[in-house]
């Protein structure tokens, strides 16, 4: 029973992780059919904005010795100004491109940011530790488990519970919302696009700033590859999940972790290595039986 | 000054071919212009020139004696002028109220207000029962008609309405006459009305331009367009045979 409460929470912290990215990725898209591939990269840029730009070997931390209520303020404000500035250096004159260039645009932005960083610290992964008091075990249910899976878990739920209500509730969620769906007849009606698109980088580079830290703090280390892997999965949440649906990206990402965790512990002994080969071939399998994703948005089928 | 949504001399041209030839065309406020004319007229692309969405080639458009220019297309709905689609293009995810709501925050409403003005707005159109429905799902004629209300919260000075009784029964284009009479009446619009519906735009409209290969052939009353050689030319394609009324 203990064990099968420890591979539930697992998988929904691993998930979570998964559905924050794919959020990001999702909100974009949703309002420009942007997928933005420097997220990874954004993710990276927010965890080393902890230290000091220095090529030693050691960390020379900075915003990571501020107290909690600065910190994460400071990381989510790097998150959303990096995200912005992005959108009105690089994707506005990018709007009316197709899909394609706008990708090899962010693919290009992604780089830049990464060998930005590269410059300032050195490819060395440096260790840092933040809230080691979060390392702990407690007990759960029975089951020991990290305080950090709890809080990451605690912390998504939140975020998901905010943001819903920021898109249900508030005038520039709706404006969001109407905007994700045809953005086109969104501005006849009046909707300032500028302000929809800012508004949907920011919200996706606090998400980005929050991914880093979550990951950050489970790791313990920084490296400028380390937005990377979750880039990737997060991108691939968003596609099965069916690309402009945020439930679906959400949902996705939380399936993926589920399924990686699940693995871990069903797969013989000897094919565990190969664990993330059998994630991808189950996201080809959903593929060939759902093309469009779990969740088709009906604005994806139908566009002005 | 009189108030009207007019084009002065416009003409427009894609890669040397010309879709509309100096035309003049002026929408009054609280009237109903009609605009006719056969498939590929170049009505569509007249409604684009008037929203700020097709820039002319040459000729000017201008609003209340002011020249609009080349303007974002949220900037032409702040402006006053709105308008609809053939299709109702609803926004299919989100409530009918929701629906009418976003042309209230986008216009710079709190939330509040815009819910308020929707509600009212529904009330006003007598559909307030669908306030509630997801967009999607609604029938044809209800789209459309969400479709108007959505244009019409916080009363635009022009509405420029696009096919709005194709595929609408008899009965139904007429509920829509009246609406559009009230429109005119209650909210003081200047309607334009694009409709292959020949019936209902003699019914509604109180002036008739008449399109044809990107040219005004005929502008007048109903009566006129009526009885117009040109006109009946430009639907028949060849003239004398024709007997009797043909429109």
């Amino acid at each position: 029973m203990t064990e099968i409460i420890q591979i539930i929470i697992d998988a929904l912290s691993l998930g979570s992780l998964y559905a924050l990215g794919a959020l990001g990725i999702a909100l974009i898209f949703g309002v420009m059919r942007l997928v933005n591939f420097a997220h990874g990269d954004t993710i990276a840029f927010c965890v080393f904005a902890l230290l000091w730009p220095s090529i030693d070997a050691a960390a020379v931390v900075f915003a990571g010795h501020l107290p909690t209520v600065l910190l994460i303020p400071l990381i989510l404000l790097i998150g959303a100004g990096l995200s912005v500035l992005s959108e009105i250096i690089v994707f506005r004159r990018f709007r009316k491109a197709n899909p394609a260039t706008m990708m090899i645009a962010s693919f290009a932005l992604g780089f830049v940011i990464r060998y930005f960083l590269l410059m300032l610290y050195s490819s060395r992964p440096k260790s840092i530790n933040l809230w080691e008091s979060l390392g702990e075990s407690i007990g759960f249910l029975g089951a020991r488990v990290p305080l950090l899976q709890i809080v990451t878990v605690a912390i998504t739920l939140g975020i998901l519970g905010l943001l819903t209500l920021f898109l249900k509730r508030s005038r520039y969620g709706l404006e969001m919302r109407a905007a994700a769906e045809n953005f086109t007849m969104a501005r006849m009606l009046g909707v300032r696009a500028n302000r929809v698109i800012m508004l949907a980088f920011a919200l996706s580079g606090m998400l980005a700033a929050t991914t880093g830290l979550i990951l950050v703090t489970q790791t313990g280390t920084v490296d400028i590859q380390m937005g990377a892997s979750v880039m990737l999965i997060a991108f691939i949440a968003t596609v099965i999940g069916g690309l402009g649906s945020l439930t679906g990206a959400v949902t996705a990402g939380y399936l993926i972790g589920a399924a990686s965790v699940l693995m871990q512990v069903v797969l013989p002994l000897d094919a565990r290595p190969f664990r993330d080969a059998f994630v991808y071939g189950a996201v080809i399998v959903t593929l060939i039986w759902r093309p469009n994703g779990l969740f088709v948005a009906r604005s994806a089928k139908q566009r002005v | 000054m009189t108030e009207s949504l007019t084009t002065e001399n416009v003409t427009v041209t894609f890669d040397g071919l010309t879709a509309l030839s100096k035309v003049d065309l002026s929408v009054p406020k609280r009237s109903v212009t009609g605009l006719i004319g056969p498939n590929g007229a170049g009505k569509t692309t007249l409604v684009n020139v008037l929203t700020g969405f097709q820039a002319p080639t040459a000729g000017r458009v201008t609003m209340d004696g002011a020249d609009l220019g080349a303007k974002p297309a949220h900037k032409i709905r702040h402006l006053g002028i709105a308008r609809t689609f053939q299709s109702g293009r609803l926004f299919s995810d989100l409530s009918v109220v929701d629906n009418l709501e976003v042309t209230g925050v986008g216009l710079g409403l709190s939330r509040r207000k815009a819910s308020a003005k929707a509600v009212e707005m529904l009330d006003w159109m007598g559909i307030s029962s669908l306030a509630e429905r997801t967009a999607g799902g609604l029938p044809y004629t209800d789209e459309r008609r969400v479709a108007i209300g959505r244009a019409l919260m916080l009363e635009p000075k022009y509405l420029l309405l696009d096919e709005p009784a194709a595929g609408m029964s008899a009965e139904e284009a007429d509920d829509l006459s009246r609406l559009i009479a009230r429109i005119v009446s209650e909210i003081g619009c200047g309607v334009l009305l694009i409709e292959h519906n020949i019936g209902m735009v003699l019914k509604t409209c109180d002036d008739i331009h008449v399109l044809d290969s990107g040219k005004i052939i005929e502008v007048g009353p109903p009566a006129v367009i009526k009885a117009s050689e040109k006109v009946r030319h430009a639907y028949m394609g060849t003239q004398v045979e024709t007997e009797g009324e043909v429109l």
